[in-house]
């Protein structure tokens, strides 16, 4: 069977998944848009505005490929509905009938959405064992990790695309597979294999030349027109990673190496609600050029229980900026930064809370330890806090702008910005505390 | 110290590396160019030697795994995030830059 990525992240592009939609003779599509930030922004949204809390892109990718997918008997997969399942696919409904296509069924996995079975006493193991009521901040929401056996039901009934909320980003390929070779659910070894494959696949182009490229080290052709990633999948699990020959990019085993341990830990443990995934024997085999076969992944019995990512309300992120250039740049940045902490620190609430990065001399790496530079001609002051304030919020970015009269010598580039944000953390819940269910639709 | 000459090179010139994040928690991994430098950077890059490099960044304990046969070592790093990529003040709340401070950490090759 083949499967194509249609995104690895929420704001992943849309041109190369129509070409996969439109070329690359796909059985499934697979669109996979959540992290543990996106998911808080999904929340976010739906706070602002009930309507919302999916993908804002779902309406673009979906007019985009629909017609492709139909045209060339192409599933899709993919959980843009995020926050809001049942929204997104009556979004998915209505490009259908925009784009005439009549009959398109859509089939929505819901249940994913914990919030309410969550209680003061829920423990938080990423977060020293604290409990919800210990961190002090209101509940935004809260979604386990569905797996397969909540995806496979609405696949069977023939829905056209498959729409969940949070679910094992790897599921999303591997209850394809399951359906196509009919592996049983405690197969797993298969599980096992088709999970690597799955987790090859789930970010997108990181597997062909994306999130890669470092010049001169790393050259990646065509770095601006990268493909995503197509698996063609055997009965045994097996698969070969590819691409299309006309797109950018590239697949050989360094890009398949980088993406087979990204976000994992123990490599013989990686946990999804389906297996307990085993890479640490996988053998990658570069069978011609932009192709790598993948075999040899296995696994043990599935976890008891299930991850739970936790969202709070995180406030208001405040950022603000002023930048320093030329002669003696950097030195007129740091006593913009030593003035800021100075005013800053009368202002009560603000001690402690904030943070003031020198972008130009050591903002990414700021707390690392490193050398730090003494000069550059070319230096930004900024600062980031977070509070549930916006006064207070309100009050630090006013500060930052008065730097352009009251701070040191030819400051410019004053911008500002407020954004709500939610915290996460993570719980777990008992399977059987889970019931998800299957919605249909039709166009 | 061994007798024999050695120069010395940064990581980034015999192996490429990937950062990922999940919670709190950053994980690294690292692959040689050529197997020949594996067993050396496995010898010098241990799990010691990035808590040590970054005992700031890092709060809790650095956990290393092999992938012998592709060449590859995996560290894990705990409380590495800033409190994660939705709690950070950080601009790189996910630490995807965080692969690049390692890969600036020294080796010791023997000379040729």
């Amino acid at each position: 069977m083949r499967m194509g990525s249609g995104a690895g992240f929420s704001s992943d592009r849309l041109g190369p998944a129509v070409d996969l939609a439109e070329k690359a003779a796909l059985d499934w599509l697979v669109f996979e848009t959540i992290g543990e930030r996106t998911l808080a922004f999904g929340h976010r949204d739906r706070q602002l505005n009930p309507e919302r809390g999916y993908n804002p892109q779902l309406a673009a990718r979906m007019r985009g490929v629909l017609g492709h997918c139909r045209a060339n008997g192409t599933r899709v997969m993919t959980n843009m509905g995020v926050a809001h399942v049942e929204a997104a696919a009556e979004v998915v409904i209505q490009v259908a009938r925009e784009l005439g296509l009549k009959g398109l069924k859509v089939a929505a996995v819901l249940g994913d959405d914990v919030t309410d079975q969550m209680t003061d006493d829920t423990v938080l193991f990423d977060y020293d064992g604290r409990k919800i009521s210990e961190v002090g901040r209101p509940l935004a929401g809260a979604n386990v990790y569905l797996g397969i056996d909540a995806i496979l039901p609405a696949m069977q009934t023939g829905a056209d695309v498959v729409i969940t909320g949070r679910v094992a980003d790897p599921s999303l390929f591997l209850a394809p597979m399951v359906e196509q070779f009919g592996w049983a659910t405690d197969d797993w070894q298969r599980l096992g294999q088709g999970t690597l494959v799955g987790h090859l696949m789930e970010c997108g182009m990181q597997i062909t030349g994306g999130y890669f490229a470092d010049p001169g080290r790393k050259d990646v052709p065509r770095p601006a027109d990268c493909g995503y990633p197509i698996a063609e999948i055997e009965e045994n699990g097996q698969a070969v990673i590819t691409k299309l020959d006309a797109a950018g990019g590239m697949v050989n085993i360094a890009t398949v190496k980088e993406q087979m341990l990204y976000e994992v830990h123990d490599p013989t443990r990686y946990l999804t609600p389906d297996v307990t995934a085993d890479f640490s024997r996988a053998q990658l085999t570069e069978t011609e050029k932009d192709r790598v076969r993948v075999s040899h992944a296995s696994g043990t019995e599935r976890p008891r229980q299930l991850k739970v990512t936790v969202g709070f309300d995180g406030g208001l992120l405040g950022e603000g900026g002023v930048s320093y250039a030329g002669i003696n740049a950097a030195a007129r940045a740091r006593l913009a930064r030593d003035i800021l902490v100075e005013r800053f620190d009368r202002i009560d609430g603000m001690a402690g809370n904030y943070r003031i990065d020198l972008i130009g001399l050591n903002s990414l790496h700021a707390t690392a330890g490193l050398d730090v530079p003494e000069t550059a001609d070319d230096v930004r002051v900024r600062v980031a806090m977070r509070s549930m304030d916006r006064v207070l919020i309100e009050m630090m970015l006013w500060e930052i702008e008065a730097m352009l009269c009251c701070g040191p010598a030819g400051g410019g580039g004053y911008r500002g910005q407020i954004t709500p944000g939610v915290v996460t953390h993570s719980a777990m819940i008992d399977r059987d505390a889970v019931a998800p269910t299957v919605k249909v639709y039709e166009a | 110290m061994s007798t024999q000459s050695t120069r010395t090179v940064r990581l980034h010139e015999i192996a490429h590396a990937r950062a990922g994040d999940k919670g709190n928690t950053s994980n690294i991994s690292v692959w040689a160019y050529d197997p020949g430098d594996y067993l050396l950077i496995k010898e010098q890059l241990t799990a010691e030697r990035i808590k040590a490099a970054f005992p700031d960044l890092i709060q809790g304990d650095v956990v290393r795994y092999e992938l012998e046969h592709l060449h590859g070592l995996n560290f894990v790093l705990g409380e590495a995030l800033e409190g994660g990529v939705n709690t950070s003040l950080g601009l790189d709340s996910h630490g995807k830059s965080w692969s690049f401070l390692v890969l600036g950490l020294e080796i010791e090759l023997p000379e040729n």
